[in-house]
């Protein structure tokens, strides 16, 4: 169906592909899983016409295509869905759909008839995406489904995936599987790109293997596991679970006492000690981003009730820089809407937020930056964290996804923090990076940090949380010890259900 | 978040971020710097490529025409004093536009921003005619900086308070300044019986030297002045304060991403009016050329458009103080030209210098095209 055939790219002096060859059968689900920064996002952007190798082929039913643009693959019947959607978000499912789909039609632009087809097309895949509903109104998931629609309205038989399941919640990932396998049914010949190898073995028929730009292996998926897939990844064993040492808690460093946001957060009060990480489990959309946000500093004092006292002192009325001074460190769940300037250099990335005082800026002044120090905080960074590639001159967006992970991590860090917020830490990372951020999570928890932790993973929260407390609705329903609970009593929890019944 | 949406927030693609940090490998500075340029020279070579043929369309002769357009802005000494002459507002105006793009700002409102401080010097320039140089000289500069900063405030403020769109309400104010400008030199600055609408001449101490009193063999009737210097000055001060400074980190960082830099403790609105301010008295400073410079007193309709000149130099320049420099250069270089070529060939007008600079533009406007052609800027994951 659709084959790669040694496929090299370059960026500078990176080599991001380096003689790729993928073969996908027709019909199958192929799965392709790599350390950040393997190389996946670029070969299947390659296949897609996004970017031009320099040198290989790609061939389509057998035959070499040139394939030079997006169009070239669409007509091919090749489509792609990307991380970061592109729909225009005051618009309609149908607008979005027809827009730019064949040229000329923003003329004459059928709108009512493409509904129909859209509509039947959604029928057909159990999408049930509305297409008069206007974008901005869809949640991430709904979303993801109309980018699949709009690849199946442009007749695409190959839909490539770049990590469709980051966005998604594990309900929403269920209901994201089946669709994919009525897709297959159908005919359909789908790539997905994941870091999550339960999902690789629960979808795909088979899988590819890459590192640094190289493909080391494919496998029938049958006939492998979770830890053979890992060790081909990262090229060593992989520790699933991490290991720790039971919390030491010290004196409480942060203490919530019923904070309230209208419509958002309802009463909520913890305590946090020195020494231990604070878990939050909860279907994403619960609160859990508002909380994160307050404790920071980042929604308004006005929209706010209750207290925070931190480290013995009220701080709902300070700003950001002011927290930040303290000592609280964020690692926001959007890395790049909220963590990155994205074209601007990983030196300039590693200082945001302390860039206003020692050792950022130099002089009596204190109003020139100091480039020595900055250069050296970012290679503290850079090596501390393995960000790859190790070159602070680069851009942030010239980065993968887990590699700007790992550089706001590592900026946090080096504030240096007496609490941590994280939120999402390891959301489109790497299983090798994953248990690196984890080891490294426990380490400043060892070392007398107290760490709040939000991610809609459960397996994470479970693993690395001293205690665990679930968020529903904007209340905390309750608390578990997350070596004693099972995920299916906290999963209840999540969906509103609360094991301490304390009605009210 | 779409990224549609991510490129209508972020609004000025072209207001790119980067900047060297000082010290890095001198081959990789080379290699970006040339990539830097690359654009700008290939549009500006397009420009005049599609310019000869409409000259040739006309009926003139496109290599003779360009011979006269590039000799007469580049003779010495009257083509280079006065396309340093002409350049000079535009370097202001420019480095204006620059300061808002780099904060993610569009003032468009530079023209009612040097407007407002020609007409202010002016009046300090009248009002304590009798003092010394020593302190009319700065007194009048500082009037002409801070005029035209706290025009540019109001719309900061706007948009920092209401959330109002700063290229609307700057425009706006472009129009007021104008009427109160004229207003009130009819009003009250006006000489009796003076059938322009202008000023009376400022004090003899306002008037800043023309760069032929001081450099010899540069004749005193070219109006170059130390205004042009005060303008280089500007372009090294305005790189040191966005690259060097802490408070050019925090207006880059809200230009880029407003989410971050809030984030990193960056008060935005702070900084929207910080940028609006600096820019007001980038563009004000273009008083210092024309009023202490050149005409000694305001008048209206001093200014042919520079304000809006400006955003096609900034954008030329990449919005970099030293790309606009050179582009300013390269527009005092064609206004100068323009007069010849209007003058002396049959056919072709000066607006042929109006429809290169459009072309330059479009072409350079083009540039996001090519590049994403090129996969150089697609973002990762
Ligand atoms: N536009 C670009 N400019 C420069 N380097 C790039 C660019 N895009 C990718 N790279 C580099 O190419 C390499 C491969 O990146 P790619 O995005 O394909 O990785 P990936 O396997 O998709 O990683 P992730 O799992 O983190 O998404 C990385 O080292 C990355 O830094
Ligand atoms: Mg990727």
């Amino acid at each position: 169906m659709l084959e790669l055939r040694n496929i090299t790219k370059r960026f500078g002096n990176v080599l991001a592909n380096d003689r790729v060859n993928i073969v996908v059968r027709p019909g199958s689900i192929h799965a392709i899983v790599g350390e950040n920064g393997a190389g996946k996002s670029t070969a299947m952007r390659i296949a897609y016409g996004f970017y031009r190798a320099d040198s290989g082929e790609i061939l389509v039913d057998g035959k070499p295509q040139p394939i030079h643009t997006p169009h070239d693959a669409i007509a091919l019947g090749i489509g792609m869905v990307h991380q970061h959607f592109m729909l225009v978000d005051t618009m309609t499912v149908a607008e979005n759909i027809v827009l730019g789909a064949e040229p000329g039609t923003l003329i004459s632009l059928d709108i009512r008839g493409a509904g129909k087809r859209i509509r039947s097309l959604s029928e057909e895949f159990h999408l049930a995406i509305d297409p008069g509903a206007v974008i901005e109104n869809l949640s991430v998931g709904q979303q993801q489904r109309v980018e699949l629609l709009k690849a199946l309205y442009r007749q695409a038989r190959v839909l490539i995936l770049d990590e469709p399941t980051a966005v998604l919640t594990p309900q929403e990932v269920d209901e994201f599987f089946q669709i994919l396998r009525r897709m297959r049914e159908q005919g359909k010949t789908v790539i997905i790109i994941t870091h999550k190898l339960d999902e690789v073995l629960a979808i795909s028929d088979e899988v590819t293997v890459m590192r640094d730009g190289r493909v080391l292996g494919h496998r029938k998926t049958a006939e492998t596991t979770a830890a053979e897939l890992a060790r081909l990844m990262v090229g060593r064993e992989v520790l699933l679970r991490v290991q720790k040492k039971p919390a030491v808690p010290g004196r409480v460093i942060l203490s919530v006492r019923r904070l309230s946001m209208k419509g958002r957060l309802n009463g909520i009060s913890f305590v946090i000690r020195a020494g231990e990480i604070l878990g939050i489990a909860g279907v994403e959309g619960n609160g859990q981003t508002e909380l994160i946000e307050a404790l920071a500093g980042l929604v308004g004092e006005s929209e706010l009730s209750g207290s925070i006292d931190f480290d013995g002192r009220e701080i709902s009325r300070l700003s950001a820089r002011q927290r930040k001074e303290l000592g609280i460190a964020h690692v926001p769940e959007d890395r790049q809407r909220r963590g990155l300037l994205l074209d601007a250099s990983v030196a300039e990335n590693s200082i945001l937020g302390v860039h206003y005082r020692e050792p950022a800026v130099t002089g009596r002044s204190g109003i020139m930056l100091d480039d020595a120090s900055i250069r050296a905080r970012a290679q503290r960074v850079i090596e501390g964290f393995d960000v790859r590639p190790a070159n602070s001159e680069l851009p942030a967006r010239a980065l993968s996804g887990g590699n700007q992970q790992k550089l706001i991590i590592g900026r946090e860090f080096e504030l240096p923090p007496k609490l941590l917020l994280v939120s999402q830490p390891t959301r489109g990372v790497d299983i090798g990076a994953i248990e690196f951020i984890h080891r490294k999570l426990v380490a400043l928890r060892d070392s007398g940090c107290a760490v709040l932790l939000v991610s809609a993973e459960l397996e994470e929260v479970t693993a690395i949380a001293d205690r665990l407390m679930v968020i529903y609705a904007g209340r905390i329903v309750g608390e578990v010890d997350p070596t004693l609970a099972t995920n299916e009593e906290i999963g209840l929890m999540m969906a509103g259900g609360s094991r301490t019944s304390d009605e009210d | 978040m779409s990224r549609i949406q991510g490129y209508a927030k972020n609004a000025y693609p072209l207001a790119n971020f980067l900047a060297p940090l000082r010290g890095a490998r001198y081959t990789a500075q080379l290699m970006k710097l040339i990539r830097e340029l690359t654009f700008p020279l290939i549009a500006i070579l397009a420009a005049f490529l599609v310019g000869g043929i409409l000259v040739a369309l006309i009926g003139d002769d496109p290599i003779q025409t360009y011979a006269l357009l590039i000799g007469s802005a580049l003779s010495w000494p009257d083509g280079i004093g006065y396309t340093l002459f002409y350049a000079t507002p535009l370097i202001f105006t420019g480095l204006a536009v620059a300061m808002g793009f780099r904060c993610g700002l569009l003032n468009i409102g530079a023209e009612g921003q040097l407007t407002v401080a020609a007409f202010a010097t002016a009046w300090a320039g009248i009002s304590f005619a009798n003092s010394s140089a020593w302190m009319l000289i700065p007194l009048t500069c500082l009037v002409a900086i801070a005029s035209g900063a706290l025009w540019a405030t109001i719309p900061g403020v706007l948009k920092a308070r209401f959330g109002s769109h700063e290229v609307i309400n700057t425009i706006m104010m472009n129009f007021i300044a104008v009427g109160v400008a004229s207003a009130l030199t009819q009003t009250y600055f006006k000489q009796q019986g003076d059938p322009i609408l202008e000023t009376l001449p400022i004090g003899d101490g306002a008037h800043i030297p023309r760069i032929g009193q001081i450099i010899p063999g540069i004749p005193a009737r070219i109006p170059l002045n130390m205004a042009f210097v005060v303008a280089v000055l500007a372009c090294a001060l305005m790189y040191v304060f966005l690259w060097r400074t802490k408070w050019g980190y925090e207006i880059r960082a809200t230009g880029a991403n407003p989410n971050a830099a809030e984030y990193g403790g960056i008060s935005v609105k702070k900084q929207i009016v910080l940028a609006m301010a600096v820019s007001g008295g980038l563009a004000g400073m273009v008083a210092i050329n024309e009023v202490l410079g050149y005409r000694y007193r305001y008048y209206q309709g001093f200014s042919p458009q520079y304000g809006f000149t400006g955003i096609a130099v900034a954008l030329l320049g990449r919005n970099h103080p030293a790309g606009v420099l050179v582009a300013a250069l390269f527009f005092g270089a064609l206004t100068r030209g323009g007069l010849f070529v209007d003058i002396f060939t049959e056919k072709v007008s000066k607006d042929l210098v109006l429809i290169l600079q459009a072309l330059v533009i479009l072409f350079v406007a083009a540039e996001a095209v090519f590049r994403r052609r090129m996969g150089k800027t697609e973002s990762q994951v």
